[in-house]
């Protein structure tokens, strides 16, 4: 295989202190901003000069379950983006590019037509299976690629996710649920309210635990003969982070639907402050991803308002611009 | 040089197939007038069999230059690019001196802007600094997806409310095929197949290699700048048609190259037409009557085409 991870000296930690202070002030601001933002006026100072009973159902039900769904959403997103990048040892892939989001969508799909009334927690786990499906089927077909070149491989991978998706617009089409597909398929949080997010607090969770095993999948990320080398049970670890990366993608796509690029731009840029070390990148990782998230949301709240574009339409536009210019920069080093 | 009796024998049975299938798509279940029939599905018939010739050629033209079987004009975002020249071009429709014109003109107008800028595109692409395969068909996707998401952008912004029903429009379907362009299209489509024709022989030395074709004294820049314009022209008018269609050009330039088993271009280039038919109309027929469903033809043949694709890439096709 074409070495994708040119080693990257590591920095000092203080300037990752640094970054880290950085991202949390970049974060907050912009939770406060999206706090402010919507339809309907409000200004979170009044909320201590006069407040009202309307302005708090506003914030309480609308704007906060909003502004964390956004937050959670983001950051788990980026995680998983960098562990799938580390499991299939190339810095150009995401959930959205492989497979995985698309193969969730069909699980969705499935569930609205097998059983509308699902229990939340079944269709999680149902969602989340066909995920990991997804992702075992890429990374099946990867290893049969003959002449592993570094481009190729987002290459399969879109076009497995193209396959996938013309499959469930197969399904769709035939039950009728084609609108539903698109709407799932560009993900955005207008409909996100008190008691309709809570289950990215699983996907929040999932990610603490990517952060306790980030050694581990560091490891992984230098091959398998190295992980074996080392001590680590390479299979299982294998495993255990395409169950995480499906069920982050899987929750995401139940709430919100696909957030494409957040997984492949993120760790991209972060990989320019701390180089390969992944315990020290996940956390960087995590609040970027919050706050790419919290931005394009925001552009999409305030650039026809007060109609909305969703979310996903913008990460499309600005992550397949990010990603040109990461491809032509680097196009020495991929070709 | 002839063709191989296989060939022959391919080539005859895949005509008399797309022929049958013709005969099938204007007879069966023919439950009412023949006055209404035959102007209603003889129109449908000419716009399959147009984005048949137009998808066929542009793509057989678009890999001789390119030296590969897997790279196609619809991989590169040609298609998609007409979708958002036409969806930009929208906003200047919008104003009411545009809209007086009348379609053809506008759609003239379109499609001269498209070919200017992919022109740009392709020499960007093709003379400058980017070399390899798989980074031209990455960087085609991702500008796909761009032109894609603009063009979405664009229309929501423009106006918000109508945009779920221009966004049906973006995707391929032969039960609408837009057929107020289908003069203008069939116009397009004779004066490029008849261009594409005299310049039949130049196309099968430029097989050869660019070195080697300019060694062999033909013009090279000129006849490709030309070839490019009538590819960009044959892709606009099939998405004009039917919309835009991601595998459909590699599924049917590779079953060409399947059954002529042959370089030359008066065998693959009327071999891809052939196929294009059987695929769409035939498809069309046993979707439509056989299997009385109504599942879209064209995400059936996306489908496989994205199968195919993956295959190819499987096999490591030669870069």
């Amino acid at each position: 295989m074409a070495v994708t991870h040119s080693v990257t000296p590591s920095p000092s930690k203080p300037r990752t202190a640094w970054w880290l202070l950085g991202l949390v002030l970049l974060v907050c601001v912009l939770s406060i901003v999206s706090l402010n933002v919507g339809a309907s006026r409000m200004n979170l100072l009044h909320l201590f000069t006069d407040p009202d009973d309307r302005m708090t159902q506003l914030l309480f039900v609308s704007r906060w379950p909003r502004t964390l769904a956004l937050i959670l959403a983001g950051a788990s997103l980026a995680v998983a983006g960098l562990i799938l990048q580390m499991l299939a040892r190339n810095r150009l892939l995401e959930p959205s590019m492989v497979g995985t989001v698309d193969a969730a969508t069909f699980g969705v799909l499935l569930c609205s037509i097998i059983a509308p009334s699902m229990a939340l927690w079944l269709k999680f786990s149902v969602v989340s299976v066909f995920a990991a499906l997804g992702t075992l089927l890429f990374l099946a077909i990867l290893k049969r690629i003959p002449l592993r070149s570094a481009l190729i491989v987002p290459l399969v991978g879109l076009v497995l996710a193209g396959v996938i998706y013309a499959g469930s617009s197969l399904v769709a089409h035939q039950f009728e649920l084609t609108q539903a597909l698109q709407s799932w398929n560009s993900g955005d949080f207008s409909a996100v309210l008190r008691g309709r997010y809570e289950l990215l607090w699983v996907a929040a969770g999932i990610m603490c635990l990517a952060m306790l095993l980030a050694d581990r999948f560091t490891v992984i990320g230098m091959g398998k003969d190295f992980a074996t080398n080392v001590g680590v049970n390479y299979q299982w670890l294998m495993i255990c982070a395409v169950l995480l990366v499906s069920m982050i993608v899987s929750s995401v796509v139940i709430i919100a639907g696909a957030l494409p690029f957040i997984g492949l731009i993120v760790p991209n840029l972060i990989r320019l402050i701390t180089g390969d070390n992944l315990r020290r990148a996940i956390p960087l990782v995590a609040l970027a991803g919050s706050a790419l998230m919290l931005a394009a949301d925001l552009l999409g709240r305030v650039l026809i308002y007060p109609y909305e574009i969703p979310s996903a339409n913008i990460l499309a536009i600005c992550g397949s611009l990010v990603f040109l210019v990461i491809l032509l920069r680097g196009r020495k080093q991929w070709a | 040089m002839g063709l191989s009796r296989r060939a022959q024998l391919l080539l005859s049975l895949s005509a008399l197939l797309a022929l049958l299938s013709m005969l099938a798509f204007m007879t069966f279940n023919v439950h009412s007038d023949w006055s209404f029939i035959i102007p209603y599905r003889g129109s449908r018939l000419l716009g399959m069999l147009l984005v048949a010739v137009t998808m066929g050629l542009s793509t057989v033209v678009f890999q001789t230059i390119t030296h590969n079987r897997i790279l196609t004009p619809s991989l590169l975002g040609f298609d998609v690019l007409y979708v958002l020249v036409s969806s930009l071009a929208v906003l200047l429709w919008g104003t009411e001196q545009g809209a007086s014109w009348p379609v053809e003109l506008r759609f003239i107008l379109e499609v001269a802007l498209m070919v200017a800028i992919a022109l740009l595109l392709f020499r960007l692409l093709f003379t400058g600094s980017v070399r390899g395969l798989h980074m031209l068909i990455l960087l085609g996707m991702l500008g796909g997806l761009l032109f894609r998401e603009l063009a979405d952008l664009a229309l929501r912004i423009f106006d918000p409310s109508e945009f779920s029903i221009q966004q049906g429009s973006a995707i391929a379907n032969f039960n609408r095929i837009n057929l107020q362009l289908l003069w203008v299209g069939l116009i397009g489509v004779g004066v490029c197949s008849a261009w594409l024709f005299r310049l039949r022989r130049h196309l099968d030395v430029l097989s050869l290699g660019r070195d080697v074709a300019i060694n062999l004294g033909v013009p090279y820049t000129k006849i490709v700048t030309q070839l490019m314009l009538l590819i960009c022209v044959l892709v606009s008018i099939s998405t004009a048609l039917v919309g835009p269609m991601l595998f459909f050009g590699l599924l049917v330039a590779n079953l060409a190259y399947w059954l002529t088993g042959s370089h030359q271009h008066r065998w693959t280039l009327p071999a891809s037409v052939l196929a294009g038919i059987v695929c769409l109309v035939g498809g069309q027929v046993v979707f439509e009557h056989l299997l009385s469903s109504s599942l879209p033809l064209a995400m059936v043949i996306e489908l496989c085409g994205g199968v195919l694709f993956i295959a190819l890439l499987l096999r490591g096709v030669k870069q």
